[in-house]
């Protein structure tokens, strides 16, 4: 098993009150699977995504990823976190660094910046559609470029597993499924495992092999749901047109309802 | 196509002209201005309008300043008050760049600090100078010192706010890199704050030329601010005005200096 989440609850201290975001969610992922974490604001995805990237201590349960624990004991992990790619909802490029500087940031962070390393990036970049930005800054470039730039980024360390919070939800429809076609396709490629948050059940269906449902206040997992082949193996754009969408869509959507009309 | 192509540039380099010329009127006035004001005073001054032994006049401070020109000692007290205008704007600035920096490295001692800030901020500064003069001497050390602590706080407040308001999610990129503190601060922190910085520096030109010309004041030994206060004691106010006029230009070519800086910074991003 690649990670395997066992029990994982997190609680918010603050000055008034406690808040619990995630209740004892348990689950595994797969070497190569992409999943999605689906759910209306409020269920803890994020809250997840930052426990399984390294950046807060759970509350309690633990977190194995290849079999090794990601929180030990209070020490933090910091190799682990390099095995850990993150990609916000905003491309958070550093306006005063150049594409290239930007891209080259993880690698010059780890350490392991080397003539290799960064030709493999700027590689990367080409490949995406972004050759010859290498010298401008982020601020001549546009959101769908913005954001492919920061998919570089999180790629050129090579990390073993990806976690993408709601990234495309800041860009227009267009961009948007364009992108979701190059990441999804990218992933592939260099069979990358994934794990990706959102509220949308459409881009959950298009690019996932599967799909925890979780419910909000506190985050629990309420259902699993398998995509079928036929639409595992098809690219975002053509999963979106393919006939097992609307029925699946249709069922997502029927449970997310019933969850938010649960007392 | 063609014609419309034509008439969009000539339309473009008829706007260009209007601009060169409002450039051009308002700088006319500004010159008019200029010699209107010294004319009146200069006039006023012979007319006997005002007193001339308290206004002084002009032509009067033109030929002080071509004789003390001419003995050197102008020369001196001018280097002299430069001189300590910049290494106290220098210091006060630089030292509260660091002393920001110590506090975002360590929030416990910012918070213990902050009540100590907020005192030293509130209190005029000046008031220090008689404890400098004591502690320092009646040198160029103290006259320094004035310009630094008058400048050092708000320059270390102004750099810790900012700091503090760098958008977490730079930080949280950086972090999920595996970024030590070290790191967050040079790849983040630093260069996210330095629009905050350089506008510190140009309020910190004005007050270390107010830190200088009072310790000069006080210590009363050379400089712009003692040729100031000795002029009014001797009643001499052409000699006070001459060093208000060379003041108030190298003042200015100090914050246009910082101006044309903070420009090339801001061109980078």
């Amino acid at each position: 098993m690649f990670l395997s989440i066992d029990r994982l609850s997190h609680t918010y201290l603050t000055k008034t009150t406690a808040v619990t975001a995630l209740a004892d969610v348990s689950l595994s992922v797969e070497k190569g699977e992409f999943v999605s974490f689906l759910g209306p604001s409020g269920c803890g995805k994020t809250t997840l995504l930052s426990i399984i990237a390294g950046l807060i201590e759970p509350t309690e349960g633990t977190v194995l990823m290849e079999g090794e624990p990601l929180w030990t004991g209070g020490t933090d992990a910091r190799a682990s976190r390099r095995a850990v790619g993150y990609m916000l909802q905003q491309d958070y490029l550093f306006p005063w660094k150049t594409i290239e500087e930007n891209i080259l940031l993880g690698l010059n962070i780890t350490g392991t910046l080397t003539p290799e390393t960064k030709k493999r990036a700027l590689a990367l970049l080409a490949e995406i559609g972004l050759g010859g930005v290498e010298s401008y800054y982020p601020s001549q470039l546009s959101g769908g470029m913005r954001q492919r730039a920061a998919l570089v980024r999180t790629l050129a360390t090579d990390p073993k597993l990806l976690l993408l919070d709601e990234p495309f939800s800041a860009l227009d429809q267009q961009t948007k499924l364009k992108l979701e076609e190059l990441v999804w396709t990218t992933l592939q490629q260099y069979e990358k495992t994934a794990i990706l948050v959102t509220h949308d059940i459409e881009e959950a269906i298009a690019m996932s092999d599967r799909i925890f449902l979780l419910s909000p206040r506190p985050g629990r997992l309420v259902r699993t749901f398998a995509i079928p082949d036929e639409l595992r193996r098809c690219p975002p754009l053509a999963a979106r047109r393919h006939p097992a969408f609307s029925p699946l869509f249709q069922s997502i959507w029927k449970e997310m309802e019933d969850l938010e009309a649960a007392p | 196509m063609k014609p419309l192509h034509d008439r969009i540039e000539s339309l473009h380099r008829e706007y260009l002209a209007a601009l060169r010329k409002e450039r051009r009127v308002i700088r006319l006035w500004q010159a008019v201005l200029l010699v209107a004001c010294f004319t009146v005073w200069e006039a006023a001054s012979r007319f006997h309008w005002v007193d001339p032994l308290l206004f002084s006049s002009p032509s009067a401070i033109v030929k002080l300043f071509g004789e003390k020109l001419s003995d050197h000692s102008l020369f001196v007290h001018t280097w002299a008050t430069l001189f300590e205008t910049l290494l106290g704007f220098l210091i006060g600035t630089v030292g509260g760049a660091l002393i920001g920096a110590v506090l975002w490295w360590f929030p416990r001692l910012a918070k213990t600090l902050d009540p100590y800030l907020v005192v030293f901020n509130a209190m005029p500064k000046v008031a220090l100078g008689p404890i400098l003069i004591v502690a320092l001497g009646p040198g160029f050390t103290s006259i320094i010192a004035m310009g630094v602590v008058i400048s050092i706080i708000i320059t270390t407040i102004v750099v810790y706010s900012a700091f503090q308001e760098v958008d977490p999610n730079y930080l949280k990129v950086l972090r999920t890199f595996g970024a030590t503190r070290y790191q967050c601060f040079k790849e983040a922190v630093l260069p996210a704050s330095f629009p905050a910085i350089i506008s510190t520096l140009k309020v910190n030109v004005g007050l270390a030329w107010v830190g200088v010309i009072t310790g000069e004041f006080l210590v009363s030994k050379q400089g712009l601010g003692y040729l100031i206060i000795y002029g009014f004691q001797v009643f001499n106010f052409t000699l006070v005005l001459m060093s208000l006029l060379i003041v108030a230009l190298l003042s200015t070519v100090m914050y246009q200096l910082v101006a044309i800086i903070e420009k090339k910074w801001s061109r980078r991003r």
